[in-house]
């Protein structure tokens, strides 16, 4: 688990992600231009877990791709541990998983991992290291000669996560990767990214729209107000180490309280 | 979720032998349905004299020897000399012919995948060229194969192809249209957050294109490839027909068309070869898809 002071730790080094004035209009100069984002600020400590949480059309994955630059800002700057973030993505410096785990169906699962490493050029005695290692640190060691339709989907999600950490990239972008996996299977795979992210020290910037999946991850939960999107606040969440029993605590009640309020707020246009 | 005790799934190989003699024991059950209604048909027409039970209506076709020769009598002639005077049975030289067409039809399915995996490229690349291409690609199937074949024979005597070779380029023509339109459509075929997961592990057009693209579209490719290759064979035939290439199956069902009423055995058993071909090749394309479909959910065609 990330904690309040490993992040004081790191406070020297680069944020992982600072975005500065942003904004974004699809189709501009059509009528049919929609202003998605508007003058959004935040910026990303390393080692520290982000939720972007609110209503649909606020803008929370249209972010994440800006980030991630899969899409090109209207306005405004985007730094990746200090540079472009174009030049962040040809570096690899993000990993990326997705709400469905996307996962290559006539790759074996082991080969889906390796498809970044491929990709880079990595040998194949340095791939298949990695990917046992990977699916190793995901729980699936004995899965690697399956494939991807052989494994549940929680399974699935698991080797998306394996595949976007393969390159040990120290920030991970995730678009509601939980959001198809039913509720006992989604607090499992909860419990297990937070495992996951300490043990490498990664950032994650990770969107959702479940209140108590913002509250039982992040350090910081940013809300966003849509049309156009904006960030309306910041909820900062020092629960300390999670586990099971967190979800059962009155604090983390609170803070799903304070963060559901905050969206309500936003829903009224305050 | 501790992980389950999830059975792999197997390919093994009893499976494997298992459905391939079913495939086999299908394709004969097939024949000898065939052939009992070939015979049954005649044995109708003997009994009722040619006509429909109680009535003086002829039935539609004639089931006289002539016209429809027993089914032994057709696999007999296989075996009889090709001419009166000849060493060579009707079989060995009915299979050499279909060997020559299938050489023909082999070169044009190969030149015809080429280029319409490459139109689909070219297409995939830009929008632009692909509304410009596809109404040229339709018409070109519009053109009668029969008016185009002598043309191409024609100008490839005054080029650098030998008339066999300008047979495969018309068998081409058939061939690279289902290619190019079911390429481009598997080529398309990966969604949005597959593309993105390309992007964002930086993979240039070329590495998405062999990695992503082409496997995903595998799927929209054999039902393509398994026309083409019909229509590679029909292409073939009508070719030779038209050029007056010797030496195919085309020219030899052609040729046996015209001494029907003194062998009508030695026609069936031409078209017998065509349809063997036919088989040989569909045969051809599904090992293929066996092979490089394996361990895949809709790899059971």
């Amino acid at each position: 688990m990330t904690t309040l002071t490993n992040n004081a730790e790191q406070s020297s080094e680069q944020p992982a992600v600072v975005v500065q004035g942003i904004s974004k209009t699809f189709n501009p100069g059509t009528p049919e231009a929609v202003q998605a984002l508007v003058d959004v600020d935040l910026s990303i400590a390393p080692g520290e877990f982000v939720s972007l949480i609110g209503p649909s059309g606020c803008g929370k994955s249209t972010l994440l791709r800006l980030i991630a630059d899969l899409l090109p800002p209207t306005d405004g700057s985007i730094k990746v541990f200090g540079k472009p973030a174009a030049q962040a993505r040809i570096d690899q410096d993000y990993g990326m998983a997705f709400q469905s785990a996307g996962l290559f169906d006539w790759r074996k699962v082991a080969a889906n991992i390796e498809l970044p490493l491929e990709l880079m050029g990595y040998s194949k005695a340095e791939r298949s290291a990695r990917s046992a290692e990977m699916l190793e640190l995901v729980k699936l060691p004995d899965f690697g000669d399956h494939y991807p339709w052989q494994l549940s989907g929680g399974m699935q999600q698991r080797v998306a996560i394996a595949r976007s950490l393969s390159f040990k990239p120290q920030l991970l972008l995730m678009d509601e990767p939980f959001g198809a996996l039913d509720e006992m299977t989604r607090e499992h795979m909860q419990n297990e990214l937070l495992a996951i992210t300490a043990e490498l020290g990664t950032s994650v910037v990770f969107v959702t729209h479940s209140i108590s999946e913002s509250a039982f991850l992040s350090d910081r939960v940013v809300v966003l107000s849509p049309r156009p999107g904006q960030v309306h606040s910041i909820v900062d969440v020092p629960l300390g180490e999670r586990s099971d029993d967190t979800r059962e605590e009155p604090e983390f009640f609170e803070k799903a309280t304070e963060i559901r309020e905050a969206l309500r707020a936003v829903e009224a246009g305050l | 979720m501790t992980s389950p005790s999830l059975d792999p799934i197997r390919f093994g190989k009893p499976a494997y032998i298992y459905r391939g003699l079913q495939q086999v024991g299908m394709i004969l059950l097939g024949i000898a349905l065939l052939v009992a209604m070939w015979e049954g048909y005649k044995a109708f027409g003997a009994w009722t004299d040619g006509t429909w039970p109680g009535t003086e209506r002829e039935l539609p076709v004639p089931s006289d020897n002539l016209n429809m020769p027993h089914s032994y009598d057709i696999v007999k002639q296989l075996f009889e000399p090709v001419t009166r005077r000849a060493d060579e049975t009707l079989f060995s030289f009915l299979f050499k012919s279909a060997w020559f067409t299938f050489k023909m039809a082999f070169l044009g399915f190969v030149i015809g995948t080429i280029v319409g995996l490459a139109l689909a490229v070219v297409m995939l690349r830009s929008s632009w060229l692909e509304r410009g291409l596809v109404p040229w690609i339709n018409v070109s199937q519009t053109i009668p194969l029969i008016a185009l074949a002598p043309l191409v024979v024609t100008w490839g005597r005054g080029s650098f192809l030998s008339d066999t070779q300008s047979v495969a380029v018309i068998a081409a023509y058939l061939t690279f249209f289902p290619v190019a339109v079911n390429g481009l459509a598997g080529l398309k075929s990966p969604d949005a957050q597959a593309l993105e997961l390309m992007r964002s592990f930086a993979a240039p057009w070329s590495k998405t294109l062999f990695k992503l693209r082409f496997p995903a579209a595998r799927p929209y490719l054999f039902p393509a490839f398994r026309l083409a290759a019909a229509l590679s064979v029909v292409g073939t035939i009508v070719g030779e027909i038209s050029a007056g290439v010797k030496g195919g199956v085309g020219r030899v069902v052609l040729d046996y068309a015209g001494k029907y009423s003194t062998g009508p055995e030695r026609l069936y058993g031409s078209i017998l070869a065509a349809a063997a071909l036919g088989l040989f090749v569909f045969g051809i394309i599904t090992l293929a898809e066996k092979i490089l479909m394996r361990g895949q959910v809709g790899g059971n065609a």
